[in-house]
């Protein structure tokens, strides 16, 4: 059978189809629908869920793998950085079952914060990446992933870019095949990681990478598409197909393991051809692997190491190189036509309180969720945003560099706190700061699509759990100063957030309104604009809300008049609030 | 048509359907026996945003993504999106816009910004056999303004040489529950809309 997949999709298919069991990952852009697809269709067979974080994602793996399941952990690119912890040293113990660990780039940040390449992790860690360039290999790379893991005793990465995940192509659907589980067997010298033995783990961590050397010369992972020899190409990943597009007469070795490369397969391709080039999206990561063995290659000389690469960008580079012909393409007579910014929907609560933020006269550390939205014009009271978790330890530093003129307030999510927002807090307390954090909790993890968190009471699996008690949690750690507000009153958010910042201590700003959208659309009588009334001052525009637009109509002066939108409208009351002649008015 | 491969360009503004949209043509070139890839990006975009999706279909297809310029039918669900990507259209490509216009709220807040004047003029200009449907119209006529999407790969599929059965059962396979008929129905009124 045959169905149109997404790489997402179809990893998760394959997880299933080559007996895996245990699948762990923290959401984030664009790897998020593996585990929901896991989760959604498998979950009477595999056992998937969602960790805290990324770290905890891969030590739970880790341990399934040692337990004796075949077993990945799922993340988007940054999400490796918080595991990096476990990886470097995961490499040196080794695995039990197979163990594959997936991360996603994102390469021209569509949803990130940055465009790392995390092949480069292969290299920093000896372990292999397999990097599939379409839905199909994304299933089946699984299966090669975890072959090479149990062969070679290592876990692997499995490496896909935004433009694997997100798009769909046609993949050939098989049976599940069930893998040996023998459970987990002591073995202190592989699995404790002292000195002492870690100094054996790593002498064969530099053996491993030999034979992997060798399997690379093998693998049908690694091909060669013949065709004229006047040019040769090395790519992989979705390169690989805007190759085939941009430049179809050219011979191509694709590589479908990243690392470590066949040199001597390249090195006899090289031989074949009368140029060589290195087709690869970001770092020059095949390049100068290539380049340190003495082969003669250019790359990203024509093919830039900014932004993801498409056909038209590859076949430029080509042309500019002087291989194809023809003009490079630059498209002109682009219109200009007004931007749609991403925005807070109607009726968020991250609206009142960032609104309350700005009207208290103080810097935002922020930090990341859809509260990052923010900064953006017209709200534009977020100063800061790095990492997630960084908020915290950002206004402390603030506070600590003692010249700043107004006070920063902390503020973060509730997933986000779960994930990397403990550690600073406490580290805040200990270090006797005074600065107020807000939690905006809305009870889900928005900004990825609205999955379940340990403070939700609900498993990835659908089962109802325990729920963290936030406020709880924030005594635990040493706050004294814990309080909950109503984000959709205005005053007592500002109330809450000047009071707080004036005690000589920690202090927890907790919001208490959910998620419009996730887990289920919420929605209250919509909010009408009395015309007769309105002043046209423009206040309401001021917070930002998608529901409020123009009617057309202007007063005398030209100022827009504002009307709601009786379907977007979910009845919040902020910019009700906000208006200085009460002219907005709930509806019945 | 380079190399025989087929270049959709879908666009609109998040909330409007456009995934759905190109998931359902993708599905029919896929059961029209060719090879098919689709495109797109989620997560930011989707809150509000600008929407584009990438389909391609044809013999055999290799990048997802249509290369600049080579577009051989737009379809906007809304007007001042088929005029941001009017550019990408090659020779003798096809246009198909929705004649509503969705006006972001940064128009008001004071960021200097403002929404297209004449957009239709302005596409028509640029493609005289552009085809300005009222799906939106249409939509509310048939009781459903969700229905716009529907109508305007009716509208669509006017263009391409796939049989109409093919488009139907794919609608029938993939609308939300409960509305195979009704989509069906908007379908219809696209594939015979004339401007
Ligand atoms: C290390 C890392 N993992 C995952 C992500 C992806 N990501 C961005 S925001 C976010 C969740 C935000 O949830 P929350 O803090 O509850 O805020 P909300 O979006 O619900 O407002 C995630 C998972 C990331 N940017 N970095």
């Amino acid at each position: 059978m045959e169905m149109l997949l997404s790489g997402n999709e179809a990893l998760a298919r394959g997880f299933f189809e080559f007996g895996g069991e245990f699948a762990s990952a923290y959401p984030g852009t664009p790897s998020t629908e593996i585990l929901e697809t896991i989760g959604r269709h498998f979950k009477d067979t595999v056992y998937a869920e969602w960790a805290i974080n990324e770290k905890v994602a891969l030590e739970n793996a880790v341990g399934a793998s040692y337990g004796g399941a075949r077993s990945i952990a799922v993340m988007k690119h940054v999400g490796l950085n918080v595991a990096a912890d476990p990886l470097m040293t995961l490499s040196y113990t080794g695995v039990n079952a197979g163990l594959v660990i997936v991360s996603a780039d994102d390469p021209s940040l569509h949803s990130s914060q940055n465009e790392q390449d995390n092949r480069c992790y292969g290299k920093f860690a000896s372990i292999p990446v397999l990097e599939p360039s379409d839905s199909q290999e994304a299933k089946d790379f699984v299966r090669y992933g975890f072959e090479i893991s149990e062969q070679f005793d290592t876990p692997v990465l499995l490496r896909l870019t935004t433009r694997i995940s997100h798009s769909k192509c046609i993949v050939s659907i098989g049976e599940r095949e069930e893998a040996d589980n023998h459970g987990f067997e002591r073995n202190i010298e592989k699995y404790v990681m002292v000195p002492a033995h870690g100094i054996k783990r790593h002498a064969e961590v530099i053996k491993r990478l030999e034979k992997l050397k060798e399997y690379a010369e093998k693998t049908p992972l690694n091909q060669i598409i013949w065709n004229d020899k006047k040019v040769g190409v090395i790519s992989g990943s979705i390169a690989y197909q805007h190759t085939r597009d941009a430049f179809p007469d050219a011979s191509i070795l694709k590589l479908g393991m990243g690392y470590p490369l066949p040199i001597n397969k390249i090195r006899e391709f090289a031989s074949q051809v009368e140029r060589l080039f290195v087709v690869e999206e970001l770092e020059p990561f095949y390049e100068e692997h290539i380049k340190a063995a003495g082969i003669e290659v250019e790359g990203k000389k024509y093919f830039s190491n900014y932004l993801e690469l498409n056909v038209t960008r590859v076949r430029n580079g080509f042309i500019e190189a002087g291989v194809v012909e023809g003009e490079k393409t630059d498209i002109e007579g682009k219109e200009k036509v007004v931007p749609r910014p991403p925005v807070l929907c109607p009726g968020c609560p991250h609206r009142g309180i960032v609104y309350a933020m700005k009207k208290s006269g103080v810097y935002t550390t922020g930090d990341i969720g859809c509260y990052t939205l923010g900064a953006l014009a017209p709200l534009s009271q977020i100063d800061s945003c790095l990492c997630m978790g960084a908020s915290i330890g950002n206004a402390f530093g603030i506070e600590k560099a003692g010249k700043t003129d107004k006070r920063a307030v902390a503020f973060l999510g509730d997933s986000t706190f779960l994930h990397s927002g403990i550690t600073p807090l406490a580290t805040a307390v200990y270090n006797k700061s005074s600065i107020t954090v807000v939690i905006a909790d809305n009870r889900i993890t928005a900004m990825t699509g609205g999955q379940d968190h340990p403070a939700t009471s609900k498993t990835l699996m659908g089962e109802d759990t325990s729920a963290v008690d936030l406020p709880e949690l924030c005594r635990a750690v040493g706050v004294r100063s814990v309080r909950e507000v109503d984000p959709y009153d205005v005053d007592e958010s500002i109330k809450a957030i000047k009071e707080e910042l004036e005690k000589d201590e920690v202090s927890v700003i907790i919001t208490n309104r959910p998620c419009m959208l996730f887990p289920s659309k919420i929605t209250d009588k919509p909010y009408r604009i009395d015309t007769e009334v309105c002043i046209a001052c423009g206040n309401c525009f001021k917070v930002g809300c998608p529901a409020i637009t123009g009617s057309g109509e202007t007063d005398d002066k030209g100022n827009s008049i504002p009307v709601i939108s009786e379907v977007l409208c979910t009845g919040c009351s902020i910019c009700a609030q906000v208006c200085p002649v009460d002219a907005i008015k709930k509806t019945n | 048509m380079k190399n025989g491969t087929t270049n959709i360009l879908l666009a609109g503004v998040g909330g409007q359907g456009v995934l759905l949209a190109s998931e359902i043509l993708t599905e029919v070139a896929k059961s029209a026996g060719m090879d098919a890839k689709k495109s797109e990006v989620h997560g930011m975009s989707q809150r509000g945003g600008v929407v584009t999706s990438h389909v391609r279909f044809g013999e055999e297809v290799f990048s997802p993504l249509i290369p600049d310029g080579e577009v051989d039918a737009l379809l906007a669900l809304e007007i001042a999106e088929g005029l941001r990507w009017m550019h990408e259209i090659s020779k003798g490509g096809k246009v198909v816009v929705n004649d509503q216009k969705i006006i972001p709220t940064i128009v008001y807040s004071g960021g200097g910004f403002s929404y297209p004047e004449s957009p239709e003029k302005r596409i028509m200009e640029k493609n005289p056999d552009a085809m300005i449907v009222k799906a939106f119209d249409i939509a509310s006529e048939l009781g459903n303004v969700r229905l716009v999407n529907t109508i305007m790969l009716g509208a669509l599929s006017q263009s391409l040489d796939i049989d109409e059965k093919v488009w139907l059962d794919v609608i029938e396979r993939m609308a939300p529950k409960g509305t195979g008929e009704l989509n069906k129905k908007a379908f219809g009124r696209g594939r015979s809309y004339s401007a």
